[in-house]
């Protein structure tokens, strides 16, 4: 029972941490909530149950499964890494220099555009999908551990770990440190700052996108609306690791997973219909207690 | 003679990016309608950028439409003459959503005190409107109260919880105190939607009692019309003074600069507390005015989507502008009830309009330009 809690917890985590690390890149360097990320989730989650069934009615699911789930992967991430580019020009470019409050407002409305696009094309209900996967899997101390959970969990780990050696080592995550650090200093020593913003964007909306494909595979079904959902409890993972740092959006991923289900199974059972509050409350715990996370640093307000 | 030459740019800028956005919108409704798409926005983006210019070459200054709100006062009794006569005339359906449009007003004249004039962001603004609905509906279902004595008590409720959330929540600034807000209001209509014991859940609480003034109940339409109507004058009057103020001024300068005012010797802490006090205080005021005009409430009315049109219609009409407000909240009531027949479409525009308003008129219609929050 406990193991099987670690290891639901652990899937749900992972795909946590992939979301929070696109909130916590984009605030690290904009300083903004991005409130449209968790749409781009849902997308990723549409995205990924629309090519599926596109390669399960061409013949190609059958022929070769796992062609076609990287195929769904690739091209998932292709469109929405699309979809974060574009918002980022059209929604939050042009009021760069505005007060705070703009690109937030403007955030939401791209939001609530997603979501209402969504449900306009593809339709109000959930979106089924017949596992392809089923319940495959193996026995491990008489706990079923799936052959899906497993992959999430590895992809993800494998995937963040790659994102944290390309912020390291490579030239594009070294400017995006140096901008998230000091976007005019940056911009003197030769960075173009709005060519990092938009691969800021485009790194994030892709792994949103994994994590939505996983998702929709996972459960089976999605609808317009997870992605609000999600995308607070991925932002809350991100401000428990200390917004702004990568590492930290990993780890609090992982323990906000860890405690939604393991809180679920044991401490909250009786109040298991304040699930979803449970995130909330988890959030404003920080924010007032500990508003620079466990890995974040505190910033001195400049005057 | 200069020879003319072809400009690349200019004319395949259009097709390039309608070609993008067909590209992007191809995997949601399939090949024809990205294609119907294409053919549109290629000669839609043209006829824009034109129609661009046009509205670029008239150049609106930032105040351009404050200057139609009259400022003499005198104009607003004149306002007030088809105000008061309106149950004559018009049909009950008009009176409906004039007093709805009512009830926003007074929400959102409320949220303007805490975004418009102290400059805090509240995205869960809605909870104390629930707040407000429900302690009304509670004390009048299960104590029997009045609306005249029922009323006054949930108001102070209200205005408890709005204090009882700013003690914690002002010792954060700009987006951080968004979110705690917004956590809020969902915690809010988290419980409200399970505490099937106290508050019957998802079903909601009907039988609310109509007011009573000398045992006639105001339940009839045209009777609660001019009670909203009361209620509303009475606020914009309030909240106009209030605005000009010692308090109003301090609001204000927090707004504008935070460290200078806390500098010139306002205590910001606590001015911030009156904001949120005195905002949710209308706030309660509106949830018992709506859940006494539908007699029935449910956790469904007070969703975040709620907070969000009601900041819609501060930032459209201007944030911090007392008339602006006004009309932006009876422009957002009105709108969807003139545009019922494409009502699906409604929330995608308002989510471009939120998106346009800002990069194009971030003051609203009716803000001047020197209203600029957050830091």
């Amino acid at each position: 029972m406990f193991l099987q809690q670690l290891i639901n917890g652990l899937t749900l985590g992972s795909v946590y941490a992939l979301i929070a690390l696109g909130y916590t890149m984009v605030y690290g360097i904009l300083e903004l909530i991005n409130f449209a990320h968790g749409e781009i989730y849902m997308l990723g989650a549409y995205l990924g149950i629309i090519l599926l069934g596109f390669f399960t009615a061409i013949g190609l699911t059958s022929q070769s499964l796992s062609l076609s789930i990287i195929l769904t992967l690739i091209l998932t991430i292709i469109f929405c890494s699309s979809y974060g580019f574009t918002i980022e020009k059209i929604a939050y470019k042009p009021l760069r220099r505005s007060p705070r409050l703009s690109p937030l407002i403007s955030a939401i409305g791209v939001s609530i555009f997603l979501q209402n696009y969504v449900m306009l094309t593809q339709g109000a209900t959930d979106k089924v999908f017949s596992s392809i996967f089923g319940n495959a899997g193996f026995d491990f101390l008489s706990t079923r551990i799936t052959y899906l959970q497993l992959a999430i969990i590895l992809v993800s780990a494998v995937i963040m770990l790659l994102l944290h050696a390309f912020i390291l080592k490579t030239k594009t995550g070294k400017a995006m440190r140096a901008v998230a650090q000091d976007k005019t200093m940056a911009s003197l020593l030769g960075i173009n700052i709005d060519t990092v913003i938009s691969a800021t964007f485009i790194i994030g909306s892709g792994l949103a996108a994994i994590a939505g494909v996983m998702v929709a595979m996972y459960y089976g079904l999605v609808n317009y609306y997870i992605g609000y959902t999600a995308g607070i409890k991925a932002f809350t993972a991100a401000v428990l690791g200390g917004i702004g740092s990568v590492p930290g959006a990993m780890l609090g991923g992982v323990i906000l997973g860890l405690a939604e289900s393991l809180g679920a199974s044991y401490i909250l059972r009786e109040y298991i219909e304040y699930k979803d509050a449970f995130a909330f409350i988890i959030l404003i715990t920080i924010l007032l207690a500990k508003p620079e996370g466990l890995l974040g640093k505190t910033s001195e307000e400049k005057i | 003679m200069p020879e003319k030459t072809w400009n690349h740019k200019k004319y395949l800028m259009p097709v390039i990016i309608a070609l993008w956005f067909s590209f992007l919108f191809l995997p949601f409704k399939g090949i024809k309608a990205a294609i119907l798409l294409f053919v549109i926005l290629t000669f839609a983006i043209p006829l824009l950028k034109y129609a661009l210019n046009l509205i670029k070459k008239i150049h609106l200054p930032a105040d351009t439409f404050r200057g139609y709100v009259p400022s003499d006062k005198r104009y607003f009794f004149l306002l007030l003459v088809p105000l008061m006569t309106a149950p004559f005339f018009a049909e009950d359906y008009i009176i409906d959503v004039v007093i709805n449009s009512g009830i926003y007003i007074i929400l959102a004249l409320g949220l303007n005190i805490v975004v418009g004039f102290a400059g805090l962001l509240n995205l869960g603004f809605v909870a104390f409107y629930a707040i407000g609905a429900y302690s009304y509906a509670l004390i009048n279902t299960k104590l029997g109260l009045g609306f005249w004595s029922a009323m006054p008590v949930s108001v102070l409720l209200t205005m408890l919880s709005g204090f009882l959330l700013a003690v914690p929540a002002l010792r954060l600034r700009g987006d951080y105190l968004a979110l705690v807000t917004l956590g809020f209001g969902e915690i809010v209509r988290l419980v409200l939607n399970n505490w099937d014991s106290f508050t019957k859940g998802p079903n909601g609480i009907s039988g609310i009692m109509p007011p009573y003034i000398f045992n006639i109940s105001l339940g009839k339409l045209s009777y609660y019309y001019y009670l909203v109507l009361i209620f509303v004058v009475i606020s914009v009057f309030v909240i106009r003074r209030v605005h000009d103020s010692k308090t109003g001024r301090a609001w204000i300068s927090l707004r504008e600069d935070e460290i200078a005012s806390s500098a010139m010797g306002i205590n910001t802490t606590l001015y911030k507390l009156y904001s949120f006090a005195f905002g949710s205080f209308w706030a309660g005021l509106a949830g018992c005015l709506f859940a006494a005009k539908m007699r029935f409430i449910s956790p469904e009315s007070f969703s975040f989507m709620e907070s969000v049109l009601i900041l819609c219609m501060v930032i459209l009409g201007g944030l911090g502008s007392i008339a602006g407000v006004v009309i932006g909240a009876v422009i957002l009531v009105f709108l969807p009830e003139a545009l019922r027949g494409v009502e699906t479409y409604r929330m995608l525009a308002m989510g471009c309009g939120m998106v346009l308003l800002m990069v194009f008129r971030p003051q609203g219609l009716f803000g001047g330009k020197n209203v600029s929050i957050g830091s």
